[in-house]
């Protein structure tokens, strides 16, 4: 039987308003919790946020998101990685936030 | 009683101003996407109820929206903006070759007689095609793979395609412009393309003359008559009678022929609008004062428009995709400003008041006349 991991994600207002959600989503992971779970069970959950995070081809990174956790910047870390435990055990919200660039 | 919606896209989000046949009371709505760029909204001619939106942001790129009841309600729909095959490379400024990325849609051009089609104009150039509504957007490849294709080169606002013009008396003929490529025609539907820029002169490239890289701003026609076009270049207003096959000028007494949009008054294809800005660089109208020029002999010959216009301390700008026309008795005229003023004018130009006047920089303007 595969164990599902619950992860919190907290999004940037402006992908909140297009998936109709308000405060966290929780996503349901099987598997291994990495950034690419994560990403492809927010996008089956809520496909109108397909192509805003990451891009639909490469699925790389948009280049003004972040990920945070845990106080610290995932945004570089590969795809597969695992996530931290704290995230991985529910305690820490993963973000996805825009970030701080221009007007 | 006949009515208009002008939909207007800003640089933080849309707004929709509809009024009565009279065009003196407007209400106001918006923002909507609020704090998202919106490059471009328009309404299918088929039915006015249904309209697309262009909703861009540099964080979270491009999203698409559609309205069936006019603008009240919104889904987003189809997003995916994928170039054919291996899409090659483009020139970038410095002239070296530079790989196609998809970055927005400029323009949404929805079909004349179909809600569910219509083609979108994005940069990196290429246009793009839905037939069920938005949902699924595949790229008519024809146009960007062009024997001429890999020689394109962006404009200051990139390399974008901006103006697509559907020729109501042939569904198979299409004109679209791109900066700085040029203006482009397909006789078949979009699998083939042929440059329309015979007759552009364009100092700016090493030759003046050539097949492409003209700086096109933004093209023009009268759907009572197709086949004549007009054309706002970099520099140089212009004027094509066979579809594009050769230009002329006609910016005669313009006092610059530097501008970026133009339209054709809806029920008189002789009568045309510009707005001539100081360029190189300054980008704003030429003594502060904001005046849309019209010509009544399709060119050449021009007045100065002015009541209702700010004559004095105005250093805004009028983009390319800001101007448009109405369709009632008289032709009403519409722009915006990246001073954030929308005006209007319900009697062909004679005089002008602005709907709002305090919006973002309005990035287009689009009107439905409604039954």
């Amino acid at each position: 039987m595969i164990h599902a991991t619950k992860i919190r994600v907290v999004l940037p207002a402006h992908l909140k308003t297009l998936a109709h959600v308000t405060g966290e989503v929780t996503l349901e992971i099987s598997g291994e919790a990495t950034q690419r779970a994560v990403l492809d069970a927010l996008e089956a959950r809520y496909p109108v946020l397909c192509g805003t995070v990451r891009d639909h081809v490469t699925k790389q990174r948009r280049p003004f998101v972040r990920f945070f956790a845990c106080e610290q910047d995932l945004s570089h870390e590969l795809p597969d990685s695992r996530l931290p435990e704290a995230v991985v055990l529910g305690t820490e919200p993963f973000l996805v936030v825009g970030a701080i660039a221009g007007g | 009683m006949s009515g208009v919606r002008v939909l207007v896209g800003t640089r933080k989000g849309a707004f929709i101003l509809e009024s009565d046949g009279k065009r003196k009371n407007w209400k106001v709505n918006g923002p909507l996407f609020a704090g998202w760029e919106i490059y471009h909204l328009k309404g299918s001619p088929a039915d006015p109820n249904r309209i697309y939106c262009s909703q861009s942001s540099g964080w979270f790129g491009q999203v698409v929206e559609r309205s069936n009841d006019g603008g009240k309600t919104w889904e987003t729909i189809g997003n995916k903006f994928s170039y054919d095959g291996v899409p090659g490379t483009h020139q970038w400024y410095d002239g070296t070759p530079h790989p196609w990325e998809f970055k927005r849609v400029w323009h949404i051009e929805p079909s004349l007689t179909d809600p569910d089609k219509a083609f979108a104009g994005v940069e990196d150039a290429a246009l793009f095609y839905t037939s069920d509504g938005g949902q699924n957007w595949q790229e008519l490849s024809g146009l960007r793979t062009h024997t001429t294709g890999s020689q394109w080169q962006p404009g200051a606002g990139g390399l974008c395609l901006h103006t697509i013009i559907l020729d109501p008396s042939d569904p198979n003929r299409i004109y679209i412009a791109i900066s700085a490529a040029g203006a482009f025609r397909t006789d078949d539907g979009g699998k083939t393309w042929k440059p329309i820029n015979q007759g552009l002169v364009s100092e700016f490239i090493p030759d003046p003359k050539a097949e492409i890289g003209h700086c096109v701003h933004h093209v023009a026609m009268s759907p009572s008559r197709p086949g004549v076009l007009y054309m706002q270049k970099h520099w140089d207003v212009m004027r094509s009678d066979n579809a594009g096959d050769l230009w002329r000028e006609v910016s005669g007494n313009l006092p610059t022929d530097f501008g970026f949009v133009i339209d054709v008054h809806a029920h008189e294809p002789e009568t045309i609008y510009v707005v001539p800005i100081k360029s190189d660089s300054e980008h704003f109208p030429l003594e502060g004062k904001l005046r849309v020029y019209r010509s009544r002999t399709g060119g050449n010959e021009w007045e100065p428009l002015t009541n209702g216009l700010p004559q004095s301390d105005c250093y805004v700008n009028v983009l390319r995709d800001a101007m448009a026309v109405d369709s009632l008795d008289k032709c009403g005229i519409y722009f915006g400003t990246t001073g954030g003023q929308v005006y209007a004018s319900a009697d062909a130009g004679d005089t002008w008041a602005p709907i709002v006047r305090d919006l973002p920089a309005v990035l287009s303007v689009e009107v439905q006349t409604l039954p």
